[in-house]
């Protein structure tokens, strides 16, 4: 069991980490104070959930490793987000919608992992899940506000949502270890998910009054290591100390 | 006599009776309030001073935000990113006690942009090493700190409160800078290096933070009267000479003065001359980052502008819908 743990450990942990890389390049170069401050407000707690995530992966793992060797020394091809979460940041209006679709998966995700069978997943989604409920109130109202406001907001947010639409499938992607985790109620059942998250996205689409994309590339693979040329970039600056000075203390 | 010279808004003398009761409730301690009279050169001097604060704090926020994507471990990240944020709510906080002087943010923003309004000078040299957000943490923040615990004094209510909480926060900026500093010191040559280094491109500008020496400061006596500011920038500037010191000795790095030396009869540590002329160029607009920080500042305010204005159009018709 272990080993789908720490499989599904790090695409939680990876997920949140990247999301949480993006957003930090919005520090000092918010829209206004207010934003800036909540963007990096929001990096915070995803980087915290990451660091948990990481310390229970890490705990579990039968190799000899730290959360920050699992942060910092791994190489595209070993990381498990969705690529959604790679993808850059974009102008505000993708940076919102990207956060939004997250946001409400996370809510959906982590309120269920909050009964999961594994104690420690139960215990750091208690924790998350209070933090995304805030992110979600957020990123909701802002998806209104830039959709129901002018037509400069509006076309950005329709161009953010047609980028955007078909990288959502791939959340609610499993694998033979996650399928286990499932059977086990380690961790919930996605397609179950998916019906829900739905729902809410739908209503929220037509309230903004958008358009969803008929086609598009559907994304996948970050489960399995497959990524877009993103990653590396991030990567590449993430990871850049750690690479270029080895082994040693920070 | 303490008002000859002091005009009012309109340019005329202030009244002289009102003049000496302001002075009165000052030397008394009691807190200036928003709504209180006020000599029209105090407010315009608290507004100078407040901005280039709250500026400062937020072009403060790059040099630093300029590596939280890179710092070396979850921990560090977290540490960094939150002490960036952290400055850019100073920044509000500043930004919302200089709003209380009848000045708008947006004006001050649009001060700052032009150019109008200054920002500390520090925040105009490069961070191109790891090594030099442990130097801003201890040095920057240390000299801040320094500055900013007597104007949790300042006789403007608003400004010494929001320097209460600032302090707060300040000390454990200054705290995680010199562990940053600590690791590195005790680490990989590289690493003592890399903190060497940082030290070495920090130190005369972290001196030159507390302004002009005191025979070539120009606001300083008034500030003083007003007690808007409680120390010369010279005595704080020894003050920090003397804390710091020590505290290089204790990392094992030394500081770039040939000329820093105990000197027993003072009871101080006696420094090298500050270069002036770097200063003032600085000051001036040519130090190596001034048009980078700017420009960073202005295409965040341009790339803004529109999700402004769509929160304001969004806010408009829900109060027209209700």
């Amino acid at each position: 069991m272990n080993k789908a743990l720490e499989h599904y450990l790090l695409r939680l942990a990876d997920t949140a980490l990247t999301q949480s890389q993006r957003l930090a390049e919005w520090c000092g170069h918010g829209p206004f104070l207010e934003e800036d401050i909540a963007l990096t407000n929001v990096a915070l707690d995803l980087l915290g959930h990451a660091k948990l995530l990481y310390e229970q992966a890490a705990e579990i793992s039968d190799r000899d490793v730290s959360a920050d060797d699992l942060a910092f020394l791994r190489d595209v091809d070993a990381f498990k987000n969705p690529l959604l979460t790679e993808l850059p940041r974009g102008d505000f209006a993708y940076t919102t919608l990207k956060q939004y679709f997250l946001d409400q998966f996370n809510v959906l995700l982590y309120a269920a992992l909050k009964d999961s069978q594994y104690e420690p997943l139960a215990e750091i989604a208690t924790k998350a899940l209070k933090e995304t409920r805030y992110h979600i109130t957020r990123s909701r109202d802002w998806c209104l506000r830039l959709s129901l406001s002018t037509d400069e907001a509006k076309q950005k947010i329709q161009a953010a949502l047609d980028d955007l639409y078909f990288y959502t499938p791939e959340l609610f992607e499993t694998d033979d270890d996650l399928n286990q985790l499932i059977a086990e109620s380690i961790m919930p059942d996605l397609s179950v998910l998916k019906e829900h998250w739905q729902g809410q996205v739908d209503e929220l689409l037509n309230e903004c009054q958008l358009q969803v994309p008929k086609s598009g590339w559907v994304a996948t693979g970050g489960l399995r290591g497959e990524h877009s040329e993103h990653l590396g970039y991030m990567l590449d600056d993430m990871q850049f100390l750690q690479r270029a000075y080895p082994g040693c203390e920070w | 006599m303490y008002s000859q010279g002091l005009q009012d808004a309109k340019g005329g003398p202030e009244p002289e009776g009102l003049l000496k009761a302001f002075q009165k409730r000052i030397d008394n301690e009691e807190k200036i309030e928003p709504r209180d009279w006020m000599p029209e050169a105090y407010r315009k001097t608290l507004i100078r001073q407040m901005s280039q604060h709250a500026h400062s704090e937020i072009v403060g926020q790059l040099p630093e935000g300029n590596w939280i994507t890179r710092a070396p471990t979850l921990k560090r990240k977290m540490i960094l990113l939150a002490k960036v944020q952290d400055e850019a709510g100073h920044g509000l906080y500043i930004y919302s006690a200089t709003e209380t002087l009848g000045i708008t943010r947006e004006e001050m923003t649009r001060q700052l942009l032009s150019g109008e309004a200054k920002y500390s000078s520090i925040f105009n040299y490069p961070t191109p090493s790891w090594a030099d957000m442990g130097a801003i943490g201890w040095l920057v923040d240390g000299a801040a700190i320094m500055n900013q615990v007597p104007l949790c004094r300042a006789s403007y209510g608003p400004y010494a409160r929001s320097m209460i909480r600032i302090c707060k926060e300040e000390s454990f900026h200054q705290r995680q800078g010199y562990d940053i500093m600590t690791t590195l010191a005790r680490g990989s040559n590289a690493q003592k290096k890399m903190a060497q280094d940082a030290l070495n491109r920090f130190w005369w500008p972290a001196l030159m933070m507390f302004g002009p020496s005191d025979k070539d400061s120009k606001h300083s006596v008034q500030s003083m009267q007003w007690k808007i500011k409680r120390f010369s920038n010279d005595d704080l500037r020894q003050k920090f000479v003397d804390v710091t010191v020590p505290q290089a000795e204790h990392l094992g790095l030394t500081i770039p003065d040939e000329d820093l030396k105990w000197n027993e009869e003072r009871g101080h540590y006696d420094f090298g001359e500050i270069d002036w002329d770097e200063f003032i160029n600085v000051i001036k607009g040519n130090g190596p980052c001034n048009k980078e920080r700017l420009r960073a500042r202005q295409k965040a305010h341009d790339e803004g502008e529109w999700v402004r204005k769509a929160a304001e159009v969004y806010q408009q018709n829900q109060r027209d819908a209700a």
